[in-house]
């Protein structure tokens, strides 16, 4: 058995059906991560121990007949969601040596059938960047290539479920940081309504856009995996108390009478024409699948990355604050207190950091909130009205992911707009609130993953998950990099 | 648009950040093209009330107001740089 062929949902069964053991998983696991992280660096620790008891543990559930869909299967987290008694660095230097004292909720609601984290992966730091480049810790590489870029932020994690090193893995997403990593490493990305899981316990970056998210090899697994991560939280005052509806249901074959929107805006001068291509492949699929597929407008969708970078930067500079030097991580001493923070502050954080620290401390500035901060809400507000009025013709809206397939390293840390240009096409579902589900949807020729980006009104993640597994049966790509 | 040496002294100072010469006169370039670029929003029309950006199924979520052991405070002061008991210690304020 190639544990690197191995689902959520076909490990399931196997423990299920006792021809595997949650330990025997746990070392396959182990194995392919000592067999291949060298090469792709997506682990930041390896909770090898705990791991190991976790799985112990799930042998023993399973036995006793209490096994649930994720008892015994390993998985990983991204290093910015908090996993009590673990390292939770976000990628910084600043929280090197921080441990978390306790669980994120997403983690709670997961460990409740007893999945095994095989440990933390990693990010750009805080979440800040769209390739790891920004890792306080070094970069991940793309299994597809190893001289090329995850994406990111959660690189870690994209390249960790791409290399078949665990079976899914969390992710985090502000403006794109599980859907653009999971496109360029040719696996399902996915990102929920704002406020259907709760951010408690994730390292905040901008907390109005916030959302923790799933890397998963399918459809199905990530709505597995979901399933038990989606509902209310007493300590997220910004979750709805909605019911969660049983996802799995929804996964059918075809989509049949479906309301399929392409938003023209998506298809711009920039875009690599084999990417155009294999997301234009994608539609078609969607069309012979039997959904209603029509081209239609989004006017303000474009608008959402400058509105982005005055929001997020105004959230960070308020949110990162909190580095002070004083109660945990990081601490440079000063000859009185205000230099002490100027100087664990100037040490702690890296260069990206700082500039978007600086850019939301100049947003917010007494003289320019109106023309900046002010105005992005207002343009916040339009595109909020612009996807409220798709939807009330369209099922789902459907565009590419990311303007490019993963890019050489180095190639976009000269100039910061190249790199948030990345982000074009994911950000506006943040600044919307929408969910967004990333399927992947081929390989270009020179063998480097493209996924298509499917968006579904408030709280329909039902419709991503029955549209998004429509399309992967489809298209039966089966994706597999060669490490 | 052109942010001054002076205007990045100035964001630098309320964002507690310390910047040499050559990273100052890089940030001058790189925040004044990042403004450039988000200041496009300017020319958008957006007379729209606020308020609309304010879900109106968002409900405060409220629990009871009762004491809960969340962890052992020693967990939380272990992580602090510097501490005396059950304290964190900071530097003075007042000199």
């Amino acid at each position: 058995m190639d544990f690197t062929d191995l689902t959520v949902k076909s490990a399931a069964e196997l423990l299920a059906h006792k021809k595997i053991s949650a330990k025997e998983l746990f070392e396959m696991s182990l194995k392919r991560i000592r067999q291949v992280d060298d090469k792709i660096h997506a682990f930041l620790y390896v909770a090898q121990e705990q791991a190991k008891q976790q799985a112990v543990e799930a042998d023993q559930l399973i036995a006793d007949g209490e096994g649930f869909a994720l008892t015994g299967i390993p998985y990983a987290v991204k290093d910015n969601i908090l996993v009590k008694g673990m390292q939770a660095t976000a990628g910084s230097k600043i929280l090197e040596n921080y441990k978390a004292t306790y669980d994120a909720t997403v983690i709670k609601k997961l460990q409740l059938e007893n999945p095994v984290i095989m440990g933390k992966t990693n990010l750009d730091e805080f979440g800040m960047g769209v390739s790891t480049e920004n890792s306080a810790f070094g970069p991940t590489k793309n299994p597809y290539d190893l001289t090329r870029v995850p994406g990111g932020s959660s690189g870690g994690s994209a390249a960790a479920v791409a290399a078949g090193e665990v079976l899914f893995a969390l992710g985090t997403d502000t403006g794109g940081s599980s859907r653009q990593p999971a496109s360029l490493c040719g696996v399902v990305g996915f990102k929920p309504t704002y406020g259907r899981a709760s951010r408690y316990g994730l390292i905040p970056l901008g907390s109005s856009l916030d959302q923790p998210g799933v890397l998963a090899k399918t459809v199905e697994d990530a709505a597995i995996v979901f399933q038990i991560m989606a509902g209310s939280d007493v300590h997220d005052s910004t979750t709805l108390p909605k019911p969660v509806p049983d996802y799995s249901a929804f996964l059918k074959p075809d989509v049949k009478g479906l309301r399929v929107g392409v938003p023209k805006e998506y298809f711009i001068e920039g875009i690599q024409p084999e990417v155009r291509q294999i997301v234009e492949q994608g539609i078609a699929k969607f069309q012979d699948l039997g959904a209603i597929v029509e081209e239609m407008s989004l006017p303000n969708a474009m608008h959402a990355l400058s509105a982005y970078y005055i929001i997020l930067p105004v959230e960070i500079s308020a949110n990162l604050s909190r580095y002070d030097g004083i109660r945990y991580g990081l601490s440079v001493p000063g000859k009185n207190l205000e230099e002490g923070y100027f100087q664990t502050r100037s040490q702690g954080f890296g260069a990206e950091v700082k500039r978007r620290i600086m850019i939301g401390t100049y947003a917010s500035s007494a003289g320019y909130y109106d023309a900046y901060y002010k105005k992005a809400k207002q343009v916040q507000v339009l595109i909020k009205q612009d996807f409220a009025r798709a939807f009330e013709r369209y099922d789902l809206i459907v565009t590419p992911t990311s303007p490019s397939t993963a890019f050489k390293f180095g190639e976009k840390t000269a100039d910061p707009i190249q790199a948030y240009l990345e982000d074009i096409f994911t950000v506006a579902l943040n600044i919307a609130g929408v969910p967004g589900l990333v399927v992947p949807a081929g390989l270009t020729s020179q063998g480097l993953p493209v996924g298509l980006q499917i968006i579904a009104p408030h709280f329909a993640e039902e419709k991503l998950f029955w549209a998004g597994h429509a399309l992967e049966q489809a298209l039966n790509l089966k994706l597999k990099p060669n490490l | 648009m052109n942010i001054t040496p002076e205007e990045v002294d100035r964001i630098a100072k309320l964002a507690r950040l310390n910047f040499d010469q050559t990273q100052k006169k890089k940030l001058q370039e790189e925040l004044s093209s990042i403004l450039d670029y988000v200041g496009q929003l300017k020319s958008i029309e957006s007379k729209v009330p606020l308020a609309a950006n304010h879900d109106p199924a968002a409900v405060n979520l409220m629990r009871d107001d009762v004491v809960v052991v969340t962890a052992d405070p020693e967990e939380f002061l272990a992580q602090s740089p510097d501490r005396q008991g059950n304290f964190v210690k900071v530097k003075s304020i007042l000199e």
